[in-house]
């Protein structure tokens, strides 16, 4: 890890030849890709393609094989095993993301309030009052005031998802991850967790989603990547990549959507 | 018709009895929290995955779970002194033997709480920053200690009646005062009753409050 001092016209978020290696099956083979802070970058991609995989590498929850990470002024470089950071400078280091996963992953045996706050008074070691503070403010921006005594299994799939995303909100994370947020959510249940992203993209949150909803990649990305076998295939305005497709795998995959990515935004 | 008379048995030797009981109730307890220890300490040794500490766990493990306790007992008191050259005196021997029975139990009860809690609370608490103690200590055990307390108190009960095994090597538990009164009174079938009414008298509220702890488990 390396310490230089920000430099302004340095993208957010730098991925440098991220691959990611299961034994002989390459997920990742060779990602690179710039953030630029508040920008919005949807994946898309068929299943298998090393988009989820990708996302996990950024964050560590997946230690890429080789390839560099870097976030403002904090760098990983993964082709020198000795110098990477452990135990707490790691956790930190995820902490300056926040993540939200498909299967909303909330603490079970935590109230949705104690979701949102424990983050922030353990990891951050806020007091208590104002952990919850906090909390409240944005189980509210997420439409869930009321809500904050109830457990987890108490909630639909979309509300369980808001949850988790006021979980992620209220560390203040520099860059958002999301993992196919909407694929475990009935289909009338989309629509409400949608929502909050949009709200969030246009509120200058720098975001990468990796989704299976085209429309929302269309309407709501300022760059759209189309990942295959590994390898971005495709990257460019939401315009270039899904109104225009020219590369044919591309338009395989984007033709199974059809009936999805015609329609208008949530 | 034979005729029933407790009274023998029980008017004179009341000192034993007592004894027999504290000695069933102090190697129950005992072993089965000795037990426990052991189990917390291997079942998280196992969770390291570090070969050099898992190996001997598993072997440990495998040893006492598939060798009986009574051989168990036995051979800490008759085999292990000629090993280590130390006569260990029978309470101690005894009471190694059936520790370590049950904490090859509990390192599997405790490692498999650990490992049934979804992998989505793990990586959730790694996303948000947590370390691998913080995580441990808030999301993971909590959860996992509810659904080790059932298997716990099962094994524990199991533990319970395996003490009777102690009056193999002379520990006088509630087993082996019950031979020793036969012994004296020539009455086995009043004290053989008598000592298995007071094991159930003993384990049938145990047994009841596992049932209910597994009950509240499936909510």
């Amino acid at each position: 890890m390396t310490n230089s001092a920000e430099d302004p016209g340095r993208p957010k978020l730098e991925l440098t030849d991220i691959r990611k290696n299961y034994g002989a099956v390459e997920a990742v083979r060779g990602v690179s890709l710039a953030v630029e802070s508040g920008q919005v970058v949807a994946i898309i991609g068929p299943s298998g393609c090393g988009k989820s995989t990708l996302l996990r590498c950024i964050n560590h929850l997946e230690e890429p094989t080789a390839g560099k990470v870097r976030l403002g002024d904090q760098e990983i470089d993964y082709s020198h095993k000795k110098g990477l950071p452990r135990g707490r400078a790691l956790a930190r280091f995820r902490g300056r993301f926040g993540m939200v996963f498909q299967q909303f992953d909330l603490f079970a045996h935590k109230t949705v309030l104690e979701n949102v706050t424990i983050g922030q008074t353990v990891v951050q070691r806020k007091p208590r009052q104002e952990a919850e503070k906090v909390a409240r403010e944005f189980l509210d921006r997420v439409g869930l005031a009321g809500m904050e005594s109830r457990l987890p299994r108490e909630l639909s799939g979309g509300q369980q998802q808001r949850v988790a995303m006021a979980r992620a909100l209220a560390l203040s994370p520099e860059v958002l991850l999301f993992d196919e947020v909407t694929s475990a959510l009935d289909p009338e249940l989309v629509g409400e967790v949608l929502e909050v992203m949009q709200t969030l993209a246009r509120e200058g949150s720098t975001m990468i989603v990796v989704t299976h909803e085209m429309a929302f990649a269309r309407d709501v990305a300022d760059k759209v990547i189309f990942m295959d076998q590994g390898q971005i295939e495709i990257e460019g305005s939401a315009q270039e990549v899904m109104v225009a497709p020219t590369n044919p795998r591309l338009k395989s995959f984007l033709a199974r959507f059809h009936g999805n990515g015609g329609q208008g935004s949530p | 018709m034979y005729n029933w008379d407790f009274m023998t048995v029980v008017i004179g030797y009341e000192a034993w009895w007592l004894k027999g009981l504290l000695v069933t109730l102090a190697y129950a307890s005992g072993t089965v929290l000795g037990g426990l220890i052991i189990g917390v300490i291997c079942g998280m040794g196992l969770l390291a995955n570090r070969w050099w500490l898992t190996g001997p766990i598993h072997l440990y493990v495998e040893i006492f779970r598939c060798t009986p306790v009574l051989v168990q007992i036995v051979w800490f008191f008759f085999a292990l002194p000629i090993i280590i050259g130390i006569d260990l005196p029978a309470w101690l021997a005894a009471g190694i033997g059936l520790t370590l029975y049950m904490g090859c139990f509990a390192t599997e009860i405790f490692r498999g709480g650990i490992i049934s809690i979804d992998k989505g609370q793990w990586q959730a608490s790694r996303a948000i920053g947590m370390t691998y103690l913080e995580m441990m200590r808030h999301i993971i055990l909590p959860q996992a200690f509810r659904r080790m307390i059932p298997p716990f108190v099962n094994q524990s009960v199991i533990q319970f009646k395996n003490t009777a095994l102690l009056y193999v090597v002379a520990v006088p538990d509630m087993m082996y005062t019950g031979y020793l009164v036969v012994a004296d009174t020539y009455r086995p079938l009043e004290v053989y009753s008598g000592v298995a009414v007071a094991y159930f008298i003993l384990l049938y509220p145990l047994t009841q409050w596992g049932k209910r702890l597994e009950a509240r488990r499936d909510q």
